[in-house]
Formats: C-alpha cells, structure tokens, sequence
C-alpha cells in the first residue's frame, strides 16, 4: 500500500501480495455460495474454441476495465540449472513483439494513461493491462499483442537479463530477502521452489535466448490461460473482444507436469549469514501444504492466531507488544499447487537474537501443545469470513481473485 | 495487510500519492460538514461494494517538532493503540477485526492519520472507537517503555539497514537547515531515548482535538443518515487549543550541497533535490507535469534515456512533493546498475535536465502527461482508501478538498513553454542537493553463507 519505488520495496511488496493471496481464497472458499453471490460477483464464464477459459465480471461503477491474463506456468517449470527463465520470458513480453518495438509498446500505453503490468511466480504467471473504458479496444490489442507474439529481440533479451542480474545484486542490499532466499534454499532442497523466481545471479547469466523461446512456446497457449476481465462493460462486449483479439492464436499441447513434491526436511538447520547491520533478520520454518490439502482451513485458522492475524496475534503480542523485541512479526503459511512452507519472520536488535528465537519457539509450542481458547477460535473465524468483502474492493483485486478461484478449481 | 502495524509514511510514499492529485468528477462529490467544535467531516457515497474506509486525520507530523524532540508525532501514533478506560490496551485492533475489519495508521512530516476498513454495516463501531481515543488516551509509562523498543526497532529497520533508506534521510537533513524537515519522521536514536510521558501528553493535548482533526468516511454509506452518528459522537468533544498553523521558512538556498554516505551495500544509489513551491504556487501545476514527462511509464525521457539507452540504471525517477503543508523538494533517484559509473549516472540525469531547460516537450510528450494524470485520477478512485486518503491530505496540508476539484483543469492548461520556464527557475545547480551512496565492501570476510549444519538454534 505504502509502496517505494525502490528495489528493496518491490520485494516487500511482492511478499505480502503472495501471503494475502493465501487468504483471499480461503475466505473465498469459506463462503462462496453465501459472499460471492451476496456480493454479486460471479463471473460469466465461457471456454473460447481455442480453450482459452474466460471469466467477466461487469462493474459500472467507474470507466475502468481491468483486463487480466493468466498463465498456468511460472518459474516450478524453469529448465533444471536455469532458474529464472519464466521470470524472463515475462519480463521480455512486453520489450518487443512481431508488430511493435519495445518503446512503441511503451509510448501506446503511456499515452491512454494505461498500464501493463506482467509477472512470473512459482505456480503462475499474470499479464494484467488497466485501461479507461474509451480505450479498452487498444488495450485488447496491446494485451494480446505482447502474449500471442512476442519477438524476443536479442538486444532486448541481453539488456533485460543483465538488468535482471543488477536488480538480484541490488536485493542482496535487503537483509529480508537474504534470509528468505537462504531459508527457501533450506526448505525445497532439489526441488524448484528453492530459487527465487528471478533466479540467482549463476543461473541467469546460463539462461540463452533459445532457452527463453522454447519455454515461450511450450508453455504459452490459450488452453493454458484464464483471461478475467473486470469492469465497465457488458459481457457481450467482453466476448466480442476477446474473440477478435484472442480467437486467432492456435491451441497447443501442455506440457506433462511432472515436478514432484518438495521432500520433507529430514533435520534441523542453521544458517548464519554475517552482515554489517544493526539487526538480525530471522526466517524459521519448515515444510507447508498445498492448496488442496484438506486441512487447509484448519491450518489458517491456527497460522491466524499464531502469527497471520496481526495485531490480535499471539507473536505480535508476545514478541512486539510484551517485549519489544520486534516492530513486525509474521507468520506465513504459504499454500501452493505443491506443498509450500511454513515461516515466521521478524527483525530484532543484534544482541537480542537468541531471545526473540526463543520466545517465537515458544509460542509455536504452546499451540502445538494445547488447542486454543474458543474465543481466539471464534474470533479468527470471524475475521476470516468478515473480511471477505474488503478482499474484493477494487477491480484490480477482484480480477486477481477471480483468476485464482479458477486457477486452484475452487468453483464459482 | 501487511505485519506492519503502525507504520509512519517513508518520505517515498508520501511522494507517490502526489501524481494521483486529481479531481473527483468520476465520482460522487463528498458532503462536507464543519460540526460545532470545529471538526471537518467528508462523506463519500460509493455504492459500489458492500465495505468503507473510515480515516480520521490530525494536522500534525514531523514539522510541529522541535530540535530534540524528532519523531515525537510517530511516536504518539504508536502510543494510540495503547487503550482508553472504555477501550484497554489491544481491544482496539481485536475489536475492529473481530468484525472483520482491519486498522492501522502512519504518520508523515505533515499528518498523522488513523483508518478502519470495514463492511460498511460496522462503521459506527469504528467512529465511536476514533471518538473515545481523541481525548481519551491513557499514557501509561511502561508501556511506552516498551513501545520505545518497538519504534528504534522500526528505525533499525526502515534507515539503519536500509541503505537507501538513509541516504533519503540524509538528503533532507541537508537541504533543510532551519525547518523541521530537516529530521526524519520517525526521529533520531537520541531524540526517540530522551522522549518523556510529559511530552507526549504535551503533544497529544496540544494536537489531539476535534478542531485539529479531518473525518473522513468513504464507502457504501448514506451521508444523510450518518451525519446524525457523527454528531452524537464527536460534537461532545469540546474543542481544543488553536496550535500554531504556520512555521518560518526555509532560508533560499544559495549553492549546490553535496554529501557522501559510505556503508556495506551492493549498489549506488544517486538522488539529486531541488527545493520548490507547494501546492500553493502556480508553477506546481507545471512542476507536476514536468514529473510525469521525465519519470511515468516505460516511455518517459529517465527510464528511456538511462535504464533503456544508457543501460546504466536498474531504475530511476522523479519525484515532486506539491502536496505538502510546506514547500518541499523536487528529487531525482537512480539506482545505478552494477558495473556502470556513479559519475555517469549523475550526468546522465543533469543532460536531462539541461535538455529541458534548452527546449520545451513536445506536444505529444504533454498530451500524454496529462492524458496519464487524467487517466490516474479515474483509477485513484477504484480504492476506497486511496480516494478517502486524497480528501484527507488535502484537507491536512491547508489546500482543501475543493482545491483538488480545480487540479485537473489547471494541469490542461499547462504549456510547454511553462514546463521550460519551472524546470529553468527550479531544476539549477545552486538550488540543489546532491547525495550518493557508495557501497562499501564488508568489514569481515566476504559474507558467504556458512554451510547449512545440523543443531540447535
């Protein structure tokens, strides 16, 4: 929300997008035949011939469309020894395509005040273009321009993967991101999710241009995508353009996945990174669940007492609030296609390390020791499904949980 | 939401909201009511979805400080969360999320702000809350004792450890010598560990009254019958001490600052600012475009000329502060990409500006800056809490509500010859603060992970 253009804010911010995620479709879930439609927001939905599904939602309020695509792959499927490829199949879509140069895509957006924002992640990918509804034409053509043919120029590949290589050195100035990627490296051994999905200086710099077609290629079709649009026009519009615009590109075979479950971390393990700082930045954890694991309510639920709930948390409670020790703390329970993680993060003075690790074991034993009081119970409930609307209060968000509902088979 | 509660705005934050400084004509005006006490309270009907933002703003930040005393104002925001006799310390944020809500607030140099988004069927619990803690706070010393540990931590973490994050610091504290935006929001070390209950009772006596303060409430309510709410819960808090409003001006700077800040980090950083007028000066309608010209979008001339061309920025920006109580600056920052030069980035970014200063834009570079300020004024309003922090800004910093409405037609008529003429009369080397941040290798080896062993923690 209180965004800095800097590198460090945009991996803070890609982080607390990914844990609100998390929960945005457990409430949707929770309470889908009850909020989704009291709220009157489900979508028409519709497979083209071409298999691309489709979901609109009409919303009048303003003269804002949000068109959003989503792309069933993202960096779980980067080549072995080549993380960061879909990171940078990504960033490259919009740096040149078949019929306009990088800048001229730039200068078409900028013009109609619009944007286009793409990014990979573990499971997925998004492409996402915001436009006034006087032009959602050109964003239509702009859209499917820059996913149906992209050029991959050479120059732009070169300049982007260096670039892409500055912005990882210049995470290295984030002591959180530091700690996360030591942590990821720790929890996912041999499997994919163990690298950042930009990648790590070593395997970007083994990426080729060939490498970043044949995935463009393997894993871009329109049986592999969710387009959601959002906003002020009917659905007889939405159709139209999105067979005009999207009715060309030719459907494709998937890809068999065949990524395996990360293993389970057999013993304990700690990892000291020494920095000039005036804090230690701890990551602790280990092993999460996936998505469709059934005790996933249950495990929110808890991960909101223990440390997901903010204020009302026992972490924050114990660790900020009695103690002092930290200005944030947070536990995450991050849900994916395969089994993710589990961590809780914090920052605290140098010489008060040991006593913050103690007092967040602490609090993990005591959960795991003794059920919780009904009314933590009754009150995580209650803020799990009463906070379901906010979840939802602006187009960019609804689009962005519409095509997630689908992606993880949720149902409408 | 992020873990973060209380945070106070970092000063690129406070820069961010300022491009979307637009007017509301998309949306419902808001009904604007001065109660007896001489509260403001803004009401916007948007019917939209079934939630609201309610936000209550004092005037009061980092520039109602004085020398000593740095992050005072932060500090008493943290203190706001610590219970009333009615409401005890943590009840405040259980209560809201109890009910499905979420809460927190921030303070910048020039407000401090706290909000509830809520269904709109709870507003009443989070005005009646807002109305307790005006005047109701308990200042107990343990807690603060405490909460004073919280807030150095968040120091540590926001500038101590944040290259970037000191080096913006340090840029203020250079280009204001004599006005308090000269210390940083969340204060010093030394100020935050001298800071006394007395003195936040001071301060929260002094600012923390109906006559001080902006109510702002957007979402799917109905002014009407709302107001009456308000009323029965505000209009009993009698009115406080008229604070004073204004402060002396910064001297005009007479010759380019200069300064350096060596710490263990990977990548320069350059910033580069300009102290220019508020919201209050014609020019800032020229300076806004100017902004939009050099630093929105993939195609403005920063990004083109010295991420895409020059390759030697991972990014760059412009940034221009109009909304503030008091003139502010106009800054330039370039993360310099590895490998490429310090000295080439900050030429880079001065070719920019002469190129201004020797010629106008053209007339499609304007068109598009105000098509894109046109354009982000519509989808400002998509977020309840963006349009109500919009309203609440503008009524904090002194321009009002109403001024925002005028925003747009002003930005149409910007010419490109105004545009040559601010960046001439502002964008000047005596007018400027340099500051650049120029890693250090580590101290100890180099900081390879150790490899992962089995043990305890």
């Amino acid at each position: 929300m209180m965004a800095t253009p800097t590198a460090t804010g945009q991996f803070t911010r890609m982080r607390q997008w990914r844990s609100t995620c998390v929960l945005l479709l457990i409430t949707a879930v929770a309470s889908l035949t009850t909020s989704l439609h009291a709220a009157d927001i489900t979508p028409t939905k519709f497979t083209t011939p071409n298999g691309m599904t489709v979901l609109v939602l009409e919303q009048h309020f303003l003269p804002i469309v949000e068109i959003h695509a989503l792309v069933r792959t993202g960096s779980a499927y980067d080549p072995p020894d080549k993380a960061g490829v879909a990171n940078l199949v990504a960033s490259l879509l919009d740096e040149g395509t078949t019929n306009r140069s990088s800048k001229q895509l730039a200068e078409q957006f900028d013009f109609i005040g619009g944007s286009l924002e793409a990014k990979a992640g573990e499971d997925f990918t998004t492409a996402s273009a915001r436009v006034l509804k006087k032009d959602v034409d050109l964003g239509f053509t702009l859209l499917a321009d820059v996913l149906m043919h992209p050029a991959f120029p050479k120059h732009e590949f070169e300049r982007v993967r260096s670039q892409i290589q500055g912005e990882i050195a210049s995470d290295s100035d984030d002591p959180g991101h530091v700690a996360m990627k030591a942590f990821n490296q720790l929890v996912f051994h041999n499997h994919p999710y163990r690298w950042p999905v930009q990648g790590t200086e070593e395997t970007v710099g083994k990426i080729s241009l060939a490498d970043v077609q044949n995935f463009y290629a393997k894993e871009y079709l329109p049986n592999q995508m969710i387009l959601t649009i959002v906003g002020d026009l009917s659905v007889e519009q939405a159709t139209a353009l999105v067979q005009t615009h999207f009715g060309s590109w030719k459907k494709g075979n998937p890809q068999t996945r065949t990524t395996k479950k990360p293993a389970a971390v057999e013993k304990k393990a700690v990892q000291l990174i020494e920095k000039d700082l005036t804090q230690s930045t701890i990551v602790l954890g280990h092993g999460g669940i996936s998505r469709n694991n059934p005790d996933y309510y249950a495990v929110t639920v808890m991960n909101h007492i223990l440390g997901a709930g903010g204020f009302s948390s026992r972490l924050m409670d114990s660790i900020r609030d009695k103690q002092g020790l930290a200005y944030g703390i947070m536990s995450h329970y991050d849900a994916r296609m395969l089994p993710g993680s589990f961590w809780v993060n914090l920052q605290t003075r140098t010489e008060a390390t040991n006593q913050a690790i103690a007092g967040v074991l602490t609090e993990i034993k005591a959960i795991r020791d003794s059920p919780v009081s009904d009314q933590e119970l009754s009150e995580a409930k209650s803020f799990l499904m009463g906070s379901f609307p906010l979840r939802l209060d602006s187009t960019a968000k609804l689009a962005q949980v519409l095509a997630q509902v689908e992606y993880y088979g949720l149902g409408f | 939401m992020n873990s973060r509660h209380h945070r106070h705005l970092s000063v690129f934050s406070i820069l961010l909201s300022l491009c979307l400084w637009a007017g509301t004509s998309h949306a419902a005006e808001p009904h604007e009511y001065l109660l007896s006490n001489g509260m403001k309270v803004l009401l916007v009907e948007v019917p939209k979805a079934p939630v609201a933002t309610v936000q209550v703003w004092y005037k009061v930040g980092s520039r109602n400080e004085v020398m000593g005393r740095a992050g005072l104002s932060h500090m008493l925001e943290h203190m706001m969360f610590k219970g009333t006799a009615k409401y005890p310390k943590g009840s405040f944020s259980r209560l809201i999320r109890k009910n499905g809500g979420v809460d927190n607030a921030f303070t910048s140099q020039d407000f401090t702000a706290y909000f509830e988004n809520l269904a709109a069927d709870r507003v009443e619990l989070a005005l009646e809350m807002e109305a307790d803690r005006m005047q109701g706070l308990i200042l107990d010393n343990s807690e603060f004792q405490t909460e004073r540990e919280v807030v150095k931590e968040e120091r540590r973490l926001r500038t101590e450890d944040d290259p970037q994050g000191a080096l913006v610091e340090a840029l203020f504290a250079q280009a204001y010598l004599s006005h308090p935006y000269h210390w940083p929001v969340i204060g010093w070390f030394a100020d935050l560990d001298a800071m006394s209950l007395e003195d936040l009772q001071r301060h929260y006596d002094t600012y923390y009254s109906p006559n001080n303060a902006t109510l702002v409430v957007v979402g799917d309510i109905k002014a009407d019958s709302l107001l009456p709410t308000i009323k029965h819960l505000f209009e009993p808090i009698p009115k406080g001490p008229s604070p004073k409003a204004t402060l002396a001006v910064e001297p005009e700077q007479r010759g380019e600052r200069r300064f350096l800040l060596k710490r263990e980090a990977q990548v320069p950083f350059v910033m580069l600012g300009f102290r220019v007028p508020n919201y209050s000066s014609d020019d800032s309608y020229a300076l806004d475009i100017l902004e939009s010209i050099l630093s929105h979008g993939k195609s403005s001339r920063l990004y083109q000329s010295l991420v895409y061309d020059q390759k030697n920025s991972l990014a760059v920006g412009a940034e221009y502060s109009l909304m503030q109580t008091d003139p502010s600056l106009f800054y330039f920052y370039a993360l310099v990409n590895p490998g490429a030069k310090v000295e080439a980035v900050e030429d880079a970014l001065y070719r920019e500006i002469t190129r201004l200063q020797n010629e106008p834009p053209t007339e499609l570079e304007l068109q598009r800056a105000k098509n894109q300020v046109e354009a982000a004024h519509v989808f400002e309003q998509d977020s309840n809490f963006r349009h109500a922090m919009l309203l609440g800004q503008s009524e904090s910093i002194g321009a009002g509500w109403r001024r925002v409405d005028q925003f747009l037609e002003r930005i149409r008529a910007v010419t490109a010859k105004d545009i040559q003429r601010v960046a001439k009369q502002y964008l000047n080397p005596d007018n400027r603060t340099v500051g650049i941040l120029i890693p250090q290798p580590p101290k100890a080896a180099e900081p390879q992970p150790t490899a992962a062993h089995a043990g305890k923690p």
